[in-house]
C-alpha cells in the first residue's frame, strides 16, 4: 500500500502509458490494439485503488501550505530555472485521473474495429495522449503543467488529422491553432509570474505553491487572469470560443471524440478552478473597482448562461448527430462555469460533479454514435429512424444516454446540475433562473435526435440489415451505465472525497493577496494582507 | 426529521402501547415494482433479440460496401449483400409490422418475405400495413402457435409485483389506522443522497395519511389496470416491453407520493414523465405517437423548471427541503411570511410544476395528444395517477399555499378556468378517448379549484373518486376499442375504431362494459349517490361557502378583487363546467351505446366482450365508482348527510394530521372563521346540474341519427368548428412558440458557423500571412505535421531557454 501513499502511483500513471505507447507501436499493426487494451486495463486497474486509498482532506508533508494534496513529490528537474517535477493529488484531480484511466480501455475497445489503418500509430497516440492528460491533472509545477498541457495536443492533433473524417486536416489544424493561441498567452502569463517571483525573492521557481502565495496588484491580477482564462476558455470551450469543437468532434474518430468530450474539455474547467481562481482570487471575484467593469464574475456568468441556452438551441437544429452532441457539450460545460463562479460549496461541488457526469454520459453518446457509424457509415440523423425495431439494445442504450444527458433524476446529470443551480441561485438568482430553463432546452435538443434515430418508422432498407450490439460493445457501455446510475443514486462517496478540495478551492478564491497598487514591488515575499486599503485608489 | 419522528413516537407512547405506528417494510412498496421493471426489462430485451435476423459481426468487410472513407475491403459486399438484404428486410419488416401495433398474420409475414426478394419489398409491406390501420389504438391479434416465455412471464410478474405492493401498502394502512392520530407519521430512512454543506438531502420515504392514501390508489387502481393490460396487450409483440414500462412507471409514481422531501418527490416527478414519454410513444413506428410523447416530455419539463426554482427558493430561505422540517420552520416563521412575496413566489413556481404535470392552463396541451398511447396507459397514467400529481403537490404543500392566499386564488382560478375550458372542448369531440382526455383535464381543473380554495380534503377526495370512475371509463373505452378493432379487422375495414360515429348501440354487444361505464358516467356527472356526486359537490360547496365569507381566502385579494367575489365567480364557472360534464358524458354514452349500430352489417357479429382480464377490472372499478363517495359524506350538509353510514367525513378525519399545519396558519393569521350555515340550495342545484345535463343530452341527442365518420360532414363554421378544433390553441402555440424558437435556433446555428467561425478562420488566414505553412499542412503527409509540430514545440521550449 506504500505505493498508493507515495507519488509513485502518479508517476506510474503518467509514464506507464508512454511505455505502453512505445510497446503498441513496436507490436505492429496486428497486435497494437491488443497491447493497447492490455496497457489500458492495467492502467485502470492500477489507478482504481486510489479511490479507496485516497483520504479526503489529508495533507502530505511536502507542501505545507495552500490546498491539501497527497501522493506528493517535489524533485529538481531543471534546477537552474527552478523547474521541479512536482505532483500531487487532491479530491478534484483524483476523479479526473480516474475518469481518464477508466475511459482509456473503453476507448481502445471502441476503436477495436473502427480503426483499420495505421493501427499502431493510432494506439500509440491514444496512449501518449492519456499520459499527457493524467500529467495535466496532477502537475503542480506551472512549467511542468504547461509541458503536459502542450504535449497532449500533439497526439490529439494526429488522431483528428490522420484517422478523422473527410475534412480532418482542416479540423485538426483549427483545433491546434485555436488551443495553441490560447496557450501561448497563458505561457506569457506563467513566465511573467516566474520573473515576478524571481525578482521578488531571488529564488527562481515555477511552483504552484509559490505563485499562490505571491501578492499581486489588482491590475496585475486582472490581466493575468484574462491571459489564463483565455487558454482555459478555449479549452472548455466557453462561448464564443467554441467553434473549433464541432469541427473537431465531427471529424475525430470515436476515441478522439470520447477523449475530447470526456477529459480534454475538463482540462479547461480544471484550469479555472486550480489556477485561474487560486492564483488571481481578487480578479476572479470581480472587484477591480478602479478598473471598472467588465467584472469577471459577471462576464463568466453571462458567457456560461449563453453557453447553456444558445448552444442548446444551436444543437437542436443540427443535422449531424456528432455535431449535435458536440454542441451539447458546450451547454453542459456552461453549467460548470456557472457552478465555479457561484463561489459556494454547492456550486463548486456541482461543477465538479458535472465534469464527471458529462465525462460519462457524453462519451457514452459518442461511443453509441461510433457504433452506429461502423454499421451505417453515417452521422446524418435523417439517415436513421425506427432503429428500435432493428437494433433494440442499441436503441435502449441511446435512450438511456440521452436521458442521462438531459439530466433525468437517478442519473448523475440531475444531481450535478441541481447542485450547480442551487449554488448559483444563492449568489445570483436571476442567472440561476435563466440557466434553469436549460432543463427545457436539454429536452428540446435531445428528444428529437432520439426520436429521429430510434423511433419513427423503420423506412430504410439499410437500417434493417444491421446487427445489434455485440459483447465487446456492451462491455464498453455497461460500465458507463452503471456509473451514471451509481452517481445519480448514491453520489456521496464521490462528493465526500471531493468536498475538502472544493473547500480549499473556495478558500483560495476567498483570499485577497493583494499587493499595493504602487510600482512593481522590488522586494515582495511574505503576503501583505493589508491590501484592502487600496480599494479607494484611482 | 428524527426529532419529529421521536416526538411522534413519544406521543404514541403517551397514548398507550399499541398506538404507535411502525411502517411495515415500506421500501418493499416501491421496491417490488422496480423488481418487476428489471425482470420484464430483461425479458423484453430477450424477446427483442430473438426476433432479430443473424448478421455478420460488426467490423465485417460487408459493412464497408457503402463506405467511401478508406475504400478498401469492399470486395465481398456485392456477393453477400442481396442475400442479406432479403433476410434483413423480411425479418425487420415483420418486427416493424408488429411494432406498428398492426398485426402480421403468418400470411402477411410470408408475403413480406416474398416481397423482400424484390426491390420494392419494403413498400409492399407498408401497403399491407396501411389497410389494417383502423385507429390509433389498434393492436395485434394472436399469431398461431404457443407464445414464448418472454410473452407469458410478464403476465405473471407485472400484476404480481403490483398486487404484492398493494398488500404491503394495505398492511401499512392498517397499522397506521391502529395508531393514534398524532403518531401517524413515519420516515423510512434510506441513505444520504445529496450531502453538500448545509444542503443535506436524504433518500427517504414518508408514510403519513396522505401518502398512504395515494399509495393505495396507485397500487390498487394500478393492479387492476395491470390485469386489464394482460388482456389488452398480450398479443402485442412489444408486450414485455410494455409491462416493463408500466412497472417502472408505478415505481416512480410511488417515489413521487412517498418521497419525504421535495427532491425525492422530484425524482418520481421526472421519472413518471419519462415513463409517460415512453408509453405514449409505445407504438413508435408511427411518427405521430413519437411526436406526442416528445411533446408531453417537453411541456412537462416547462413545469419541472418551476418545480426546480421553487425548491431553490425554498432551500435558501427555509434551509431545508424535507416536508417535515419545511413545515416546521414555515409554521415557526409564519407571522413574517404570511401573504409575503417570497412565499407567494414559492407557491406559484410550485404551481407551474403542478400545471405542467396535471395539464392545467396553459400547459394542458400535451394530455389530449397523450392518448396516442395504449388505452390502459391512458387510464393509469393520464387519468388516475400521474396527472393528479400536481394536486398531490399542492395538498402536500398545504402550509405553503395557506400562507400565500393570493397564490391560492390563482391556483383556484386557473383550475376553474381549465375546468370550463376543457369541458367545452369535450362537447364536440368524436374520438371517444379525446372526450375522456378533455374530461380529465376538466376534472383536474375541479381538483385544483378545490385545493386552491383551501379545500384540500375535497381536492384529494375528488382525486380519489376520479381515479375510480375515470379509470373505469378509460378501461371501458379500451374494451370498446378492443371490440371495435376486432370487428373492423374481421373485414379489413379501414374505419377508425375510436370514432363514436362508427359505434352506436353497443350496449347489446358489450353489456358489462355498458353497465360499468354507465355507472361511471353517473358518477362523473354528479348524480347521487354515486362517488363523483359527493366529491364534486364538496368542491362547488366550498366555492359557495367562500363567497359567503366562510373561507380564509374570502378576505384575500387578487388583482384588487376580494377573494369572496372570486370564489363566487369560481362557483358559477364550476357549476357551468359541471353541467357541460354531464352533457358531454351523456353524449358519449348515447353515441356509443344507444341508438342504431353503425359499425357495419358484417362487422357487427364480431363485437363482443372476450377476456375475463378485461372484465374484472371494469367491475371492480364500477363498484368503487358506486360506493367510493361514501367515505366522506359531510355531516352538516343537508340532504347529503342522509347518506350517513357511520362513515361521516372519514376522509376529513383521516387527513386531519396532514392538514393541521394549514389549520394552524389560518387560526394564527386569519382568525376564527364564522361557522357556516349549510343551506340546502347548493345541493339541490348540484343534483339539478348533474341530472339536468344528462337529461338535456338525452333529449337533444338520443333521437339524432348519426352517419358514420366517413359520411359525416365536417363542422363547417362557427362555434362548433372552433370547439372541435380545440380553440386552435395548438396552432397558436405552434406559431407563437414552436416556430419562433425553431427559427431562432436556426438563426443562431447560422450565426455560429457563418459568423463566429468565419471570424476564426479569418484569424487563421492572417496567421498564414505570418508564414505558417498552411498549404504544406494540407498535403496530408504525417511527416509534415510531425515536422511542423516538433519545430513548434522546439520554438516554445527554446523560448524558455532564451528567456
Amino acid at each position: 500500500m506504500q505505493f498508493y501513499q507515495s507519488h509513485w502511483i502518479l508517476t506510474f500513471l503518467i509514464f506507464f502509458p508512454l511505455v505502453g505507447a512505445l510497446a503498441a507501436y513496436l507490436a505492429g499493426e496486428g497486435n497494437a490494439r491488443g497491447v493497447a487494451l492490455g496497457v489500458g486495463v492495467i492502467e485502470f486497474l492500477v489507478s482504481l485503488p486510489l479511490f479507496w486509498t485516497f483520504q479526503p482532506g489529508v495533507r502530505c508533508d511536502v507542501f505545507r501550505t495552500g490546498p491539501a494534496f497527497q501522493n506528493c513529490v517535489s524533485a529538481d528537474w531543471i534546477g537552474e530555472w527552478g523547474i521541479r517535477y512536482q505532483l500531487g493529488l487532491d479530491g478534484i484531480s483524483l476523479f479526473m485521473v480516474l475518469l481518464t484511466t477508466l475511459l482509456l480501455p473503453l476507448m481502445v475497445l471502441g476503436s477495436w474495429t473502427y480503426i483499420r489503418d495505421r493501427r499502431r500509430g493510432f494506439y500509440a497516440s491514444l496512449l501518449a495522449l492519456t499520459a499527457g492528460v493524467v500529467g495535466v491533472f496532477v502537475a503542480l509545477d506551472m512549467f511542468l503543467f504547461y509541458v503536459f498541457w502542450e504535449v497532449m495536443l500533439i497526439p490529439m492533433y494526429f488522431m483528428i488529422g490522420i484517422w478523422g473524417g473527410k475534412e480532418r486536416v482542416y479540423a485538426a489544424v483549427k483545433f491546434f491553432l485555436f488551443t495553441t493561441v490560447g496557450s501561448l498567452l497563458m505561457l506569457v502569463a506563467i513566465l511573467w509570474l516566474f520573473w515576478h517571483w524571481t525578482a521578488a525573492t531571488g529564488h527562481p521557481s515555477f511552483s504552484y505553491f509559490d505563485f499562490i502565495s505571491m501578492p499581486l496588484t489588482a491590475r496585475q491580477q486582472y490581466f493575468l487572469f484574462l491571459a489564463f482564462a483565455l487558454a482555459f476558455a478555449i479549452k472548455v470551450p466557453v462561448f464564443p470560443f467554441h467553434t473549433w469543437l464541432p469541427h473537431a468532434h465531427v471529424q475525430a474518430p470515436t476515441a478522439g471524440s470520447v477523449v475530447l468530450a470526456g477529459v480534454l474539455l475538463k482540462m479547461g474547467t480544471y484550469g479555472f478552478i486550480r489556477f485561474a481562481l487560486a492564483l488571481f482570487p481578487y480578479a476572479a471575484r470581480g472587484f477591480p473597482h478602479h478598473l471598472h467593469p467588465p467584472r469577471i464574475v459577471t462576464a463568466a456568468l453571462v458567457l456560461g448562461v449563453i453557453g447553456i441556452i444558445y448552444t442548446a438551441m444551436v444543437a437542436a437544429v443540427q443535422s449531424n448527430a456528432k455535431k449535435l452532441v458536440a454542441y451539447t457539450s458546450v451547454a453542459h460545460l456552461g453549467f460548470v462555469i456557472l457552478g465555479i463562479f457561484a463561489f459556494n460549496l454547492q456550486g463548486m461541488q456541482g461543477a465538479l460533479l458535472v465534469m464527471i457526469g458529462h465525462g460519462l454520459s457524453t462519451p457514452m453518446l459518442f461511443f453509441l454514435l461510433g457504433m452506429l457509424y461502423e454499421r451505417r457509415h453515417s452521422y446524418e440523423i435523417d439517415d436513421f429512424g425506427g432503429l428500435s425495431a432493428s437494433i433494440p439494445v442499441f436503441s435502449a442504450m441511446l435512450v438511456f444516454a440521452g436521458m442521462a444527458s438531459v439530466g433525468l433524476p437517478t442519473t448523475v446529470g440531475f444531481v450535478s446540475e441541481f447542485l450547480v443551480l442551487m449554488g448559483t441561485f444563492q449568489q445570483h438568482p436571476w442567472f440561476a433562473l435563466i440557466a434553469a430553463t436549460g432543463v427545457i432546452f436539454a429536452a428540446y435538443y435531445m428528444l428529437p435526435i432520439v426520436q429521429k434515430v430510434v423511433f419513427n418508422a423503420l423506412k430504410r432498407t439499410e437500417n434493417r440489415m444491421i446487427p445489434d450490439l455485440n459483447g465487446r460493445e456492451l462491455a464498453i457501455l455497461v460500465p458507463l451505465v452503471a456509473l451514471i446510475l451509481w452517481m445519480g443514486l448514491y453520489p456521496r462517496p464521490v462528493l465526500d472525497r471531493m468536498a475538502p478540495a472544493a473547500q480549499d478551492a473556495l478558500t483560495a478564491v476567498a483570499a485577497d493577496r493583494l499587493a499595493p497598487d504602487a510600482p512593481a514591488p522590488t522586494r515582495g515575499g511574505a503576503g501583505q494582507p493589508g491590501g484592502v486599503a487600496l480599494g479607494g485608489g484611482r | 426529521m428524527l426529532l419529529l419522528q421521536e416526538a411522534a413516537h413519544g406521543a404514541a407512547a403517551a397514548l398507550g402501547e399499541g398506538n404507535g405506528f411502525t411502517p411495515v417494510l415500506p421500501w418493499l412498496i416501491v421496491g417490488l415494482p422496480l423488481l418487476g421493471f428489471v425482470l420484464n426489462g430483461l425479458l423484453s430485451v430477450l424477446a427483442a433479440r430473438r426476433a432479430l435476423p443473424a448478421l455478420p459481426p460488426v467490423g465485417d468487410p460487408y459493412y464497408d460496401h457503402a463506405h467511401d472513407g478508406h475504400g478498401h475491403a469492399a470486395a465481398a459486399a456485392p456477393v453477400r449483400a442481396p442475400a442479406l438484404a432479403a433476410v434483413g428486410a423480411a425479418g425487420a419488416s415483420e418486427q416493424e409490422a408488429h411494432d406498428h401495433g398492426t398485426d402480421a398474420h403468418p400470411v402477411d409475414a410470408a408475403a413480406a418475405r416474398h416481397d423482400a426478394h424484390e426491390t420494392a419489398g419494403h413498400d409492399a409491406v407498408h401497403a399491407q400495413d396501411a389497410h389494417d390501420d383502423h385507429g390509433h389504438d389498434a393492436h395485434a391479434h394472436a399469431p398461431a402457435g404457443p407464445k414464448p416465455f418472454t410473452h407469458t412471464l410478464p403476465s405473471l410478474i407485472a400484476p404480481g409485483v403490483l398486487i404484492a405492493s398493494f398488500v404491503v401498502a394495505v398492511r401499512n394502512f392498517v397499522a397506521m389506522s391502529n395508531a393514534g392520530e398524532e403518531a401517524r407519521l413515519a420516515i423510512a430512512h434510506g441513505w444520504s443522497w445529496i450531502p453538500v454543506g448545509n444542503l443535506q438531502i436524504e433518500a427517504a420515504l414518508q408514510l403519513d395519511p396522505l401518502s398512504i392514501l395515494m399509495t393505495l390508489i396507485v397500487t390498487g387502481v394500478g393492479s387492476l389496470i395491470h390485469i386489464f393490460s394482460i388482456g389488452y396487450m398480450k398479443e402485442d409483440p412489444g408486450y414485455p416491453r410494455y409491462m416493463a414500462y408500466l412497472n417502472l412507471f408505478v415505481f416512480f409514481m410511488l417515489m413521487l407520493v412517498l418521497g419525504s422531501s421535495y427532491p425525492v418527490m422530484f425524482v418520481g416527478w421526472e421519472g413518471v414523465g419519462l415513463c409517460s414519454y415512453l408509453l405514449i410513444g409505445f407504438w413508435f413506428g408511427e411518427k405521430a405517437n413519437a411526436d406526442a410523447g416528445k411533446k408531453a416530455f417537453i411541456v412537462n419539463r416547462i413545469g419541472d423548471f418551476g418545480f426546480l426554482i421553487a425548491m431553490m427558493l425554498l432551500f435558501w430561505n427555509v434551509g431545508a427541503l424535507d416536508f417535515a422540517t419545511v413545515n416546521e420552520r414555515l409554521l415557526a416563521g409564519q407571522a413574517g411570511l404570511f401573504g409575503g412575496a417570497l412565499i407567494t413566489a414559492i407557491a406559484l413556481f410550485f404551481f407551474l410544476g403542478a400545471a405542467g404535470k396535471s395539464a392545467q392552463l396553459p400547459l394542458y396541451v400535451w394530455l389530449p395528444d397523450a392518448m396516442a398511447g395504449p388505452t390502459p396507459v391512458s387510464a393509469l397514467i393520464h387519468a388516475a395517477t400521474m396527472v393528479t400529481a400536481g394536486v398531490y403537490l399542492v395538498a402536500r404543500s398545504s402550509v405553503i399555499y395557506t400562507l400565500a392566499p393570493t397564490a391560492s386564488l390563482v391556483v383556484a382560478l386557473v383550475g376553474a378556468l381549465t375546468a370550463i375550458f376543457a369541458a367545452s372542448i369535450g362537447l364536440k369531440q368524436w374520438d371517444i378517448k379525446k372526450v375522456l382526455a378533455y374530461s380529465t383535464v376538466s376534472q383536474l381543473g375541479f381538483m385544483f379549484a378545490a385545493v386552491g380554495m383551501g379545500a384540500y380534503v375535497a381536492g384529494v377526495f375528488h382525486l380519489m373518486t376520479h381515479a375510480f370512475f375515470k379509470a373505469c371509463l378509460f378501461l371501458g373505452s379500451g374494451a370498446v376499442i378492443h371490440a371495435m378493432h376486432a370487428a373492423l379487422h374481421s373485414t379489413h375495414n379501414p374505419a377508425d375504431a375510436q370514432d363514436m360515429r362508427n359505434m352506436g348501440g353497443l350496449r347489446k354487444y358489450l353489456p358489462i362494459t355498458f353497465v360499468t361505464m354507465g355507472i361511471s358516467t353517473l358518477a362523473i356527472a354528479g348524480v347521487p349517490p354515486f362517488a363523483g356526486f359527493f366529491s364534486k359537490d364538496e368542491i362547488i360547496g366550498a366555492a359557495w361557502l367562500g363567497a359567503e365569507g366562510h373561507s380564509h381566502l374570502s378576505g384575500a385579494a387578487l388583482f384588487g378583487v376580494p377573494g369572496r367575489v372570486w370564489m363566487g365567480v369560481i362557483g358559477v364557472i364550476l357549476s357551468v363546467a359541471a353541467f357541460m360534464t354531464a352533457f358531454y358524458m351523456g353524449r358519449m354514452m348515447i353515441y356509443t351505446f344507444f341508438g342504431q349500430n353503425r359499425t357495419g352489417d358484417e362487422e357487427r357479429g364480431h363485437l363482443r366482450e372476450t377476456d375475463w382480464t378485461l372484465k374484472l377490472p371494469l367491475v371492480v372499478l364500477g363498484l368503487l365508482a358506486v360506493v367510493g363517495g361514501l367515505v366522506n359524506v359531510e355531516e352538516h350538509v343537508p340532504i347529503v348527510s342522509a347518506f350517513d353510514f357511520g362513515q361521516d367525513e372519514a376522509l376529513h378525519r383521516w387527513l386531519h394530521p396532514v392538514l393541521a399545519g394549514s389549520d394552524d396558519v389560518i387560526a394564527q393569521n386569519v382568525g376564527a372563521l364564522p361557522e357556516p350555515a349549510h343551506a340546502a340550495w347548493p345541493i339541490i342545484l348540484a343534483v339539478v346540474i348533474g341530472v339536468g345535463g344528462l337529461a338535456t343530452a338525452w333529449a337533444m341527442l338520443s333521437k339524432r341519427r348519426l352517419a358514420t365518420a366517413d359520411q359525416q360532414p365536417a363542422y363547417e363554421s362557427g362555434i362548433e368548428k372552433t370547439l372541435y378544433n380545440k380553440y386552435y390553441v395548438d396552432e397558436f402555440y405552434d406559431r407563437a412558440v414552436v416556430k419562433p424558437v425553431g427559427g431562432l435556433s436556426r438563426l443562431f446555428a447560422r450565426f455560429d458557423m457563418g459568423v463566429l467561425d468565419w471570424v476564426v478562420d479569418l484569424f487563421g488566414r492572417l496567421a498564414q500571412l505570418f508564414g505558417v505553412a498552411f498549404g504544406r499542412l494540407q498535403t496530408g503527409q504525417v511527416n509534415t505535421y510531425a515536422f511542423v509540430l516538433i519545430v513548434g514545440v522546439l520554438i516554445v521550449l527554446g523560448s524558455f531557454v532564451a528567456l
